[in-house]
C-alpha cells in the first residue's frame, strides 16, 4: 500500500507540474502585460500622463523584464516556497488575500454537490437495476438524456425563475442580506447551509444523470454473477445479498471517477456562479478573465485543478482499499 | 431475424427463391454500412432525432430564405414584443387563411411610454414564399423570396416576438443556429484530425512516445475544460473582428476537445497494432500514415463515428456556456449562446419568456445528439443481431 500511494504521489506532482506550465502560458498568452494594464488601470482617468519608461519601470520593479522561462521559475516559485500567488491588481492587494475564504466556500459547495450527487445516484441506480423495467427505470432513463441536454445554467435559471413565481422568493446567492459582510458565526454559518442546497442541487444535475447510468449499468451487470445466484441459492434475504455482492462491486466505478465528478463542477461552477450570484472562486475566475486579472485567473485555474488532481490521488487510495486487485495490478 | 434467417436456410435450397430468401440473400450480401443504416433505420427514437437534426440543419444553412428578417433589422414599432401566433380565428369568425393582428402603439396609462398593442379588429395574412428583405443566400446568392411573411409589406410578422431592440426572435434563433451547429462542426473537426494524429502516433508506436503523449493528455483531461476555454477565450483582443473571434473559438473548442477520442483510437490501435496484417504491411515498407489510415483505421470507422457524434454535444454546450457569459462569440454575430444572454436575469424572463426560446433549441440539439449517438453506437455493434 505504502509503495502504491508514493507512485500515486509521484504522479501527482508530475502532473500538477505540467498543469502549471501550462496554466503559466494562458497567463502569458493576453496582448500586453501586467504592467501595461496596471498602467492603465491605475492611471487611466487621472490625467497623469504616463510614458513608456514609466510602465519600463513597472516592468522592472515587478521582475517582468526576464524571459519566460525565468518569470515562470519566478511565479512557481513564489507559489511553492512562499504561498505567493502574485498580485492582484483590480484589488490592488496579494492573490492570496482576495482569494481568501472563498477556498472555503468552493470547497463547502463542492463537497455539499458531491453528497447530494452520491445519495441520489447510488441509491436509485441500483434500485432501477434491480427492478427492471419499472417506473424507476424510465424515468432514470428520461432524466439521464435530460441531465445531459439541459445545462446546469439554463436549469438555475428555470428554477429561479419557478422559486420567484410560486414563492415570490429569491433563492439566490449564499448568504442572506443580513449575513453577507458580516465575520464568520455560527448564525451564518446555518445561513449558508441553508443557501448551499440550490447550487448544490443544480451543479449536481449532471453528475447524477452520468453517475445514474453508469450505477445502473455496473449493476445490472453485477446481478446476473453467479456469486449471486449461489447466495440467493444459499437462502441469503434479498436485501442483505444485493448489498453484499452487487451493491458493494456497482460503488467501484463510481469511487474511480470521483476525480472526474469534482472536474464536472468545476468546469460548471462560473456559469452557474453567474446565474445564481454565487461568490466563490468560480465567479471570481471569471471575473477576473473579464478584467484580464491573469494572476487571479492563474491561481484559481492552478488551485481548481489541484484539487482535482488530488480528490483523483484519493480516489485511487479509496478504490485500492475497495478492490485489491487494483493495487497488485499497478505494481506489478 | 436469426430464427428467420436459419428457418429459410434449411427449407430454401430446391425451390425457387421466396420473398423471404430475396431479402436473405440482400441481407447476406449487404456492406457493413448498409447493415449498420438497416439497424439504425429500426430505433426509432434516433430516427425522430435525425430527422430533427436534419430540419435544424436545413434552417440554419437556409437561414436567410427561412427567417423572414436580418438578424439585426429591428422594428421600433414592437420592442420586447410578444410572439404573434399565427391564428384562424377571432371574434370576426375564421378564415381560411391564418393570420395575425395588427399593431397599433398606445401609451401605457401610468409610465406614459409608448407599448404595443394588438389591434384585434385589423387583420393581417401570413403568406407562404413571398418577396420581402433582400438578401443573400450562403452569403453569396442573392434572393428576395422567404419562406412566409406578411402580405401587407408595411406590417412585421415576429412569430416568436422581439427583443428589447424589436430585432425579430425567430429570425435570430434560426441565424444562431447555423453559427452554433457550424462551431460544433468546426470544433468537432479540428478535434477529430488532432485526436487522430495524437491517438494515432501513441497507438502506433507505443514504448516511450506513448507515455510522454499519455502524460501530456492527462494534463489536458485533469484541467477543468471550461475554465480553460474561458482563460483562452479572454485572451482573444477586444479589437478582433467578429469573423476573427469566430474562428478563435472553433479552433479553441477544436484544440482542447481531442483528449477523449485520440484516447480510443489509441487503445484501439494498440491493440491491433500487431495483427498479422499490420505487421506484414510493415514488414512490405508500408509508411505509418498508410498503415494507419489505410490497414487499421477501418476496422473501428464506426466506432469513432459514434464518437464524434457524442462529442458534439460538448462542442455546443461549451460555446454556449461561454458566450453566455460574454467571453465566447460576441454582438453583433448571433448564437444561441449570445441570445440567451439577453436572458440571464429572472425579470427578464418574466417579462419576455419568449427571449428563452433559444434555449428549447440546445436542449432539442444536444438530445438529438447524444440519441443519434446511442442509436448509431447499438447500430455499429456488430453482435447487436445476435441478441
Amino acid at each position: 500500500m505504502l509503495r502504491f500511494t508514493l507512485e500515486r504521489l509521484v504522479g501527482m506532482v508530475v502532473t500538477m507540474a505540467l498543469v502549471s506550465v501550462m496554466v503559466f502560458l494562458i497567463m502569458e498568452l493576453p496582448p500586453g502585460d501586467y504592467a501595461d494594464r496596471y498602467a492603465f488601470r491605475k492611471y487611466s482617468g487621472t490625467g497623469v500622463n504616463v510614458t513608456e519608461a514609466d510602465i519600463q519601470a513597472i516592468r522592472v520593479d515587478l521582475g517582468l523584464d526576464k524571459p519566460l522561462v525565468f518569470r515562470y521559475f519566478d511565479w512557481i516559485g513564489g507559489i511553492v516556497l512562499h504561498g505567493d500567488f502574485g498580485q492582484a491588481f483590480a484589488f490592488e492587494t496579494s492573490v492570496l488575500k482576495v482569494i481568501g475564504d472563498k477556498i472555503w466556500l468552493t470547497l463547502g459547495i463542492l463537497f455539499s454537490t458531491l453528497i447530494v450527487t452520491y445519495m441520489v445516484s447510488i441509491p436509485i441506480g441500483i434500485y432501477a437495476a434491480v427492478r427492471r423495467a419499472s417506473v424507476a427505470d424510465y424515468g432514470l432513463t428520461v432524466f439521464s438524456y435530460l441531465g445531459l441536454a439541459l445545462p446546469n445554467f439554463l436549469l438555475a435559471l428555470i428554477l429561479l425563475y419557478f422559486a420567484n413565481k410560486w414563492f415570490g422568493a429569491d433563492i439566490g446567492g449564499l448568504f442572506s442580506a443580513d449575513y453577507k459582510d458580516a465575520p464568520w458565526s455560527f448564525a451564518k454559518a446555518w445561513d449558508l447551509f441553508k443557501h448551499l442546497w440550490l447550487p448544490a442541487f443544480v451543479l449536481a444535475w449532471s453528475a447524477v444523470a452520468y453517475q445514474l447510468q453508469t450505477v445502473r449499468a455496473t449493476m445490472s451487470d453485477e446481478i446476473n454473477k453467479l456469486a449471486v445466484t449461489a447466495a440467493r441459492a444459499r437462502g441469503v434475504p434479498e436485501t442483505k445479498l444485493l448489498i453484499k455482492y452487487p451493491a458493494r462491486l456497482a460503488i467501484n466505478p463510481v469511487v474511480s471517477t470521483i476525480g472526474f465528478d469534482v472536474n464536472r463542477i468545476f468546469s460548471e461552477l462560473p456559469i452557474v456562479a453567474v446565474v445564481l450570484g454565487l461568490t466563490e472562486l468560480g465567479e471570481l475566475l471569471l471575473r477576473a478573465y473579464l478584467d484580464l486579472d491573469m494572476y487571479v485567473a492563474g491561481a484559481i485555474l492552478l488551485l481548481l485543478t489541484f484539487m482535482i488532481v488530488f480528490m483523483n490521488f484519493i480516489s485511487d487510495l479509496l478504490l485500492a482499499w475497495l478492490d485489491p486487485r487494483i493495487k497488485l495490478g499497478a505494481s506489478s | 431475424m436469426t430464427s428467420v434467417v436459419n428457418d429459410d436456410l434449411k427449407n430454401g435450397s430446391e425451390s425457387e427463391l421466396t420473398e423471404d430468401q430475396k431479402r436473405l440473400l440482400k441481407y447476406y450480401s449487404a456492406s457493413q454500412w448498409t447493415l449498420i443504416w438497416w439497424r439504425f433505420r429500426r430505433h426509432r427514437t434516433a430516427m425522430i432525432a435525425a430527422s430533427l437534426l436534419i430540419v435544424m440543419a436545413l434552417f440554419g444553412i437556409f437561414a436567410e430564405f427561412v427567417a423572414p428578417y436580418g438578424p439585426t433589422s429591428r422594428n421600433t414599432k414592437y420592442l420586447d414584443g410578444a410572439p404573434q401566433i399565427p391564428q384562424f380565428c377571432d371574434q370576426n369568425g375564421c378564415s381560411m387563411r391564418p393570420f395575425i393582428h395588427g399593431v397599433s402603439t398606445k401609451r401605457d396609462p401610468v409610465t406614459l411610454r409608448a407599448i404595443s398593442v394588438p389591434d384585434t379588429n385589423k387583420r393581417v395574412y401570413i403568406e407562404m414564399c413571398l418577396e420581402g428583405e433582400k438578401t443573400e443566400l450562403l452569403g453569396f446568392i442573392p434572393i428576395k423570396t422567404h419562406l412566409f411573411g406578411l402580405q401587407d409589406p408595411k406590417a412585421k410578422l415576429h412569430i416568436w416576438g422581439t427583443d428589447d431592440l424589436g430585432r425579430d426572435m425567430f429570425s435570430r434563433t434560426i441565424y444562431a443556429t447555423r453559427t452554433s451547429l457550424s462551431i460544433g462542426v468546426m470544433g468537432v473537426f479540428i478535434s477529430f484530425v488532432l485526436a487522430l494524429i495524437i491517438g494515432g502516433t501513441a497507438g502506433y508506436f507505443g514504448g516511450r512516445t506513448d507515455m510522454v503523449i499519455q502524460r501530456v493528455t492527462e494534463v489536458i483531461r485533469v484541467v477543468p475544460i471550461i475554465p480553460l476555454y474561458m482563460g483562452l477565450a479572454a485572451a482573444m483582443p477586444k479589437e478582433w473582428s467578429t469573423t476573427q473571434i469566430y474562428f478563435a473559438m472553433t479552433l479553441i473548442l477544436g484544440l482542447f476537445g481531442w483528449p477523449t477520442l485520440a484516447r480510443r483510437i489509441r487503445s484501439q490501435l494498440l491493440s491491433i497494432r500487431n495483427e498479422d496484417y499490420v505487421v506484414a504491411a510493415r514488414l512490405a515498407g508500408a509508411k505509418p500514415s498508410r498503415i494507419i489510415g489505410q490497414h487499421m483505421l477501418p476496422s473501428f470507422t464506426s466506432f469513432i463515428i459514434v464518437d464524434l457524434v457524442i462529442s458534439f454535444p460538448y462542442m455546443i454546450l461549451s460555446e454556449t456556456a461561454l458566450s453566455f457569459v460574454g467571453l465566447g462569440l460576441r454582438p453583433p454575430t448571433v448564437s444561441w449562446g449570445v441570445l440567451l444572454q439577453q436572458a440571464q436575469s429572472i425579470r427578464v424572463i418574466e417579462q419576455t419568456p419568449w427571449l428563452f426560446i433559444p434555449a428549447v433549441f440546445v436542449v432539442v440539439a444536444v438530445l438529438a445528439f447524444t440519441v443519434i449517438g446511442d442509436g448509431l453506437r447499438d447500430a455499429a455493434d456488430p453482435y447487436a443481431e445476435a441478441k
